[in-house]
Order: structure tokens, then C-alpha cells, then sequence
């Protein structure tokens, strides 16, 4: 009894799940849903790194997933290249742009991370919004038509997923290492206390400098995959704060800091976007904020550590320990 | 000519900015705490303004002061169903609970008022005034002046009254000032009514001289980051200076390089000082 559901097992039975999904439901709108939660569920993982294990709310993540959207785009419009080339373009941008917020925010302490990170993304939306070379307000368009893999461009929606669901593994993959690693234990002292892991030894700027880096890099592959699927970037769609706002509350619903937190968070509010704009047509994407908005203020206010710490809270013990084992 | 006049349209704007930024200065100085919300809480006061115009109907003073009370009473609310709960939790929690209300009073008003621009009737605040060649619409000149005297009175409030006495000790000290027969709650409440109210009035000010839509309240979020930053944290005089530069340099920006640029020049401003003085002109770290 006690080994049936050992965590090993049931990585892989949701690894099993994930990978059989578009076998089972076959019809495009499940296999878009799918996309759709592969990719909510890699930004927000993404974001997990360097808000919820370290506790360095970024609020203005957009800014990373715009620069790896752009990137590819911006290549094909430019030169004709294929958008793969976009993607490390957008990586060293993206780890470009964290170290110079990171250097002078991280010198300070709490709420004022957060508030540099909405500004500057705020800034870049504005910014590319007025600039011709990048499209301006009207965005930058990928290739029409398909030229093979090479393009990323897909008339299927099964190739998106396998290639999103290769990245969310890559990602997740890359979490649970580095949870184990010192790293992952420097990540969680600075968040419980920055006061104390600094006293303790932890080299504390360095570290949440690296934490946000590498959620940066990620966030913006999720920004080239984005691109890739969609073939079309505007500044709202790359740079808005509903980018990041996605981000927030995916892995927040979920459990912040917790490794498969951002896919619940996920499970639970893609279908339930897609519910509401299907349900109130047009004007249901400003429902789906609202719902978004008092979601978030209902974990703030009576659930900070997300569905995660719920269920550990309101599961017996003694199950747990079975779990645990 | 046109310089002096750009020059005054700023400062009498950033009069505005500086009274709604001191609302969120009094909440930082007082609980370490950033009100993404801040913003909302202007755009609700205009709001409120033009509700007032219509329901109720009567000149400046009187939709003034109800933006001011409907949007203090907010403030209270907020801080007893929501505020309260969270100071202690998590940076998380802190973060996200204004966070989400501000997305949430955002997206609200959407569905209430349409994404629509609307402005207020005219009322005795329109037309404009010559003032030695200098042509000033009436309402902006008022609403500078009264956004000033209660920028001030706001600044004297806290330094020279037994009520500003006390909101300060709770801010220094919660566990002392409690000692000393002060319910820290109440101040706190206190200073979140005095803050959504300063945002609500600024809110009504603005209203007499701009249109507006919901989506106006993200800018005047960014733009009161921007001023508390410069002027630095929990200081209600620093974000009286700051908010008359910031209104001066969005109004030159405006002016000399377009009116795009305008939002572009103050957050890249707000980045600059970033990494140049996080500390703000008056401000301690």
C-alpha cells in the first residue's frame, strides 16, 4: 500500500496523462485548450523560479515573454530567417534586461522589486508601441505559410503541443534540480527571511540575480513559443500587464514555490477562461479579469500559499505520510 | 509665451499628481506596504465625481467632496476586509492583494462605464482665464490650487497634530504606540481613508479638466510610483516637489517631443532612478 503512489509514479502518470491527451481528445478545440495550458502552465513555471521559490514578486514578467515573442518575429520580418533563430536572441535579451533590474532592485528589499518590474515593462509596452522598426502598434507578423519545421509553423495542432510539452518538461525538470541543489535551499532561506539567510552566510543579491535570470531566460522561450503558435505579435499581446498578471495567478492559484503548482493553477484557470469567453463572447475576456482579480484577492486573503498548501492543510496526516513515503 | 504657459500647465498637473501620491507615501510610510491599487482609486474618483453630477447635481465643491468620503469610506473597507489580514502574511499575499483588487476595481469599472471616454458636464469651473497673457482653463488653475492646500494640509496633519502624532507612532513602532494606549488598527484604518480619500479628490479634480476611461487609472498608478520614488518613500513634502517636476517634465516632454513621449520620458526617468538614488530625493532607505 505504502508504494503505490510514490512521487516517481506519479510524475510518471502525469507525464502518461500529458503525452496521451491530444490521442484521446482529438477534436482541435480540446487539442487548443491543451496548447493553451502547456503554455500558461511554462511561463508560469517560469515565473515560479524567481517569484514563488524565491519570493521576489515580479509583477511586469511580460517584459521577458515580449522580448522572446518579438525576437523571432522581428528576424523573419527583417531577414527572412526562421523564427528558431529568434529564440536565443530573445534569451540574451531577456537575461540582458533581468541583470539591469536586478542590479539596483535587489539592493532593496520588498515591495520595491515589484514595483520596478511593472514600470519597465510598462515602459517597453509604450515604447515599442511608438517604435516603426518593431511594428509599432500594429505588431510584427510571422510566415504566412508553412515552409516546414523549420518555420514552426504548423497547420496541425499536434506538433505545438509535443514541442510545449518538451519545454514545460525542460522547465520543470530544471526546477526540481535546482529545489534539491543549494541553490534551491539558498532560494527558499531568502524568501522565508532575506535578513537571516544573509546572516547565515547566503550570498543573497547573487543569488536572486541568478534565480531571476534563468526565470527570464524561460519565460521568454514561452514568449518565442507564443509567437511561433499565434504568428503575430502586438505590444499588448507580448508587453501587457495581462501577460504577467497570467503568469501571477497561475502559479499563485496553484501554490507559489510549489514544483507542480503552476500546472494546477493552470488545469484550473485555462479551461475556466475558455468557459467564460465562449460563454459571454466579446465582452468575456473584461469577466475573465474580473474573476482573475478577485481570485487573486481570495488567495492573498485566506490562501497565500495556493491549492497546494490547501490540500496538505485539509488532507489527514495520515494519508500524507502514506503519499509521502 | 507658450513656455511660461507649458510651464504652468505642468506644475498645476503635477499639483494633481502630488496629492494623490501623497496618498500612497502616507500608506508606505505608515505599514511598508505599496497599494498597486493606488491608481484605481483616482480613476474611482472620477467616477464618483461624474455619479455625483448626475445623480445628486450641484457644482465642484459638492461632487469634490463626495469622490473624497465615497472613496475614504472605500479605503476603510478595504483596509478592515482585506488590508488588515494580509500585512502579516507573506510577500506574496501583501503583493498580490492589492494587486488583484486593483485588477479587479479596473476590470469592474470596465464592465460598468464601457471602455468609453466620458467628462463632466460643464459646470462653474469652465472656461478659461487670462492671467498677464498666460490663458488657463479655470478648472486646471483651481484644481492645482486646492490640490496644493491639500497636499500641505495633509503634510501638516501628520507633523503638527496629536492625530499625526499617533499615525506616525504606529508607524514607528506598532507595538509601543499600543503600549501607549493607541489602537494601531484605527490609525491604520485612518490612513487608509485619508490616502483613497486624497486619491478620490484628485480623482474629482482631474475630472473637471480631463475625459477619462478605466483604463486611465494604470497611468496614474505608474505616475504615483514614479513621484513617490522620486521624492522618496513616506515622505508627504518630498512628493509635494516631486510631484510638481513630474508634472513639469510629462508637460515639457509633452510639449517638446510629442505626446507620446510623455509616459515614455517619466518611466524612463522612473528607471534612472532606480539605479541613480533608489532613496528618492527626501527619502531614507
Amino acid at each position: 500500500m505504502k508504494n503505490i503512489f510514490s512521487p516517481r509514479l506519479r510524475v510518471a502518470l502525469l507525464a502518461a496523462a500529458l503525452l496521451m491527451f491530444p490521442v484521446v481528445f482529438s477534436g482541435a478545440f480540446a487539442r487548443d485548450i491543451g496548447v493553451a495550458f502547456l503554455l500558461a502552465a511554462i511561463s508560469a513555471s517560469a515565473w515560479n523560479i524567481v517569484g514563488g521559490y524565491a519570493g521576489q514578486v515580479s509583477v511586469g514578467h511580460s517584459m521577458f515573454f515580449g522580448l522572446g515573442a518579438y525576437m523571432p518575429l522581428l528576424f523573419y520580418t527583417l531577414f527572412g530567417w526562421s523564427p528558431i533563430a529568434g529564440i536565443p536572441a530573445g534569451i540574451v535579451l531577456s537575461v540582458a534586461l533581468a541583470v539591469v533590474i536586478g542590479m539596483p532592485t535587489f539592493r532593496l528589499t520588498g515591495h520595491y522589486f515589484s514595483m520596478a518590474t511593472i514600470a519597465v515593462a510598462e515602459l517597453i509596452r509604450i515604447f515599442v508601441g511608438t517604435w516603426d522598426f518593431v511594428g509599432a502598434a500594429v505588431g510584427l507578423q510571422g510566415p504566412a505559410t508553412a515552409r516546414g519545421w523549420w518555420d514552426l509553423t504548423f497547420r496541425s495542432e499536434l506538433p505545438y503541443y509535443y514541442i510545449f510539452l518538451a519545454v514545460l518538461g525542460i522547465v520543470l525538470a530544471t526546477t526540481a534540480f535546482i529545489e534539491r541543489r543549494r541553490f534551491g535551499f539558498y532560494l527558499r532561506a531568502i524568501k522565508s527571511s532575506e535578513r537571516a539567510a544573509r546572516s547565515l552566510g547566503v550570498p543573497v543579491r547573487r543569488t536572486k540575480m541568478q534565480a531571476l535570470a534563468l526565470s527570464a531566460a524561460f519565460t521568454s522561450v514561452a514568449g518565442s513559443l507564443y509567437a511561433a503558435k499565434t504568428g503575430f505579435i502586438d505590444p499588448d499581446s507580448g508587453f501587457g500587464i495581462l501577460v504577467s498578471v497570467q503568469m501571477v495567478i497561475v502559479a499563485a492559484l496553484g501554490g507559489a514555490g510549489v514544483l507542480f503548482g503552476p500546472l494546477l493553477g493552470a488545469l484550473i484557470l485555462i479551461p475556466l477562461q475558455i468557459a467564460t469567453n465562449t460563454w459571454f463572447g466579446g465582452g468575456g475576456s473584461g469577466l475573465t479579469y474580473i474573476l482573475y482579480g478577485g481570485i487573486i484577492v481570495l488567495i492573498a486573503r485566506f490562501e497565500p500559499g495556493g491549492l497546494f498548501e490547501l490540500w496538505y492543510r485539509i488532507v489527514p496526516e495520515r494519508w500524507r505520510r502514506a503519499y509521502a513515503a | 509665451m507658450v513656455a511660461v504657459q507649458v510651464i504652468v500647465g505642468g506644475l498645476l498637473l503635477g499639483a494633481i499628481y502630488a496629492l494623490f501620491s501623497s496618498g500612497l507615501t502616507l500608506i508606505w510610510g505608515m505599514m511598508n506596504f505599496i497599494n498597486f491599487a493606488h491608481g484605481e482609486f483616482v480613476m474611482l474618483g472620477m467616477y464618483a465625481a461624474l455619479l455625483a453630477v448626475v445623480w445628486v447635481g450641484g457644482g465642484p465643491a459638492i461632487f469634490a467632496i463626495a469622490a473624497a468620503v465615497a472613496l475614504a469610506v472605500l479605503g476603510v473597507v478595504i483596509y478592515f476586509s482585506l488590508i488588515r489580514h494580509v500585512t502579516r502574511g507573506p510577500m506574496l499575499a501583501q503583493i498580490l492583494s492589492t494587486f488583484g483588487l486593483a485588477l479587479l476595481l479596473r476590470y469592474t469599472a470596465f464592465w460598468f462605464f464601457s471602455s468609453n471616454f466620458v467628462s463632466l458636464p460643464p459646470n462653474a469651473l469652465s472656461g478659461t482665464i487670462n492671467l498677464a497673457g498666460i490663458y488657463l482653463p479655470i478648472a486646471q488653475l483651481v484644481a492645482g490650487v486646492v490640490a496644493i492646500t491639500l497636499t500641505v494640509a495633509l503634510h501638516l496633519l501628520l507633523t503638527r497634530t496629536t492625530v499625526g502624532s499617533k499615525l506616525l507612532a504606529v508607524a514607528e513602532d506598532r507595538t509601543a504606540a499600543m503600549l501607549m494606549g493607541i489602537r494601531p488598527d484605527r490609525m491604520q484604518a485612518l490612513a487608509w481613508g485619508l490616502s483613497a480619500g486624497a486619491a478620490g479628490i484628485a480623482g474629482a479634480l482631474m475630472a473637471t479638466s480631463y475625459p477619462w476611461s478605466p483604463s486611465v487609472g494604470e497611468t496614474f498608478g505608474l505616475i504615483a510610483f514614479v513621484v513617490v520614488a522620486l521624492g522618496g518613500f513616506g515622505s508627504v513634502l518630498g512628493s509635494l516637489y516631486a510631484g510638481l517636476i513630474i508634472g513639469l517634465i510629462q508637460a515639457a516632454s509633452a510639449f517638446w517631443l510629442g505626446a507620446i513621449y510623455k509616459d515614455i520620458v517619466v518611466y524612463g526617468l522612473f528607471v534612472a532612478l532606480l539605479w541613480l538614488r533608489p532613496q528618492g530625493l527626501m527619502g531614507k532607505v
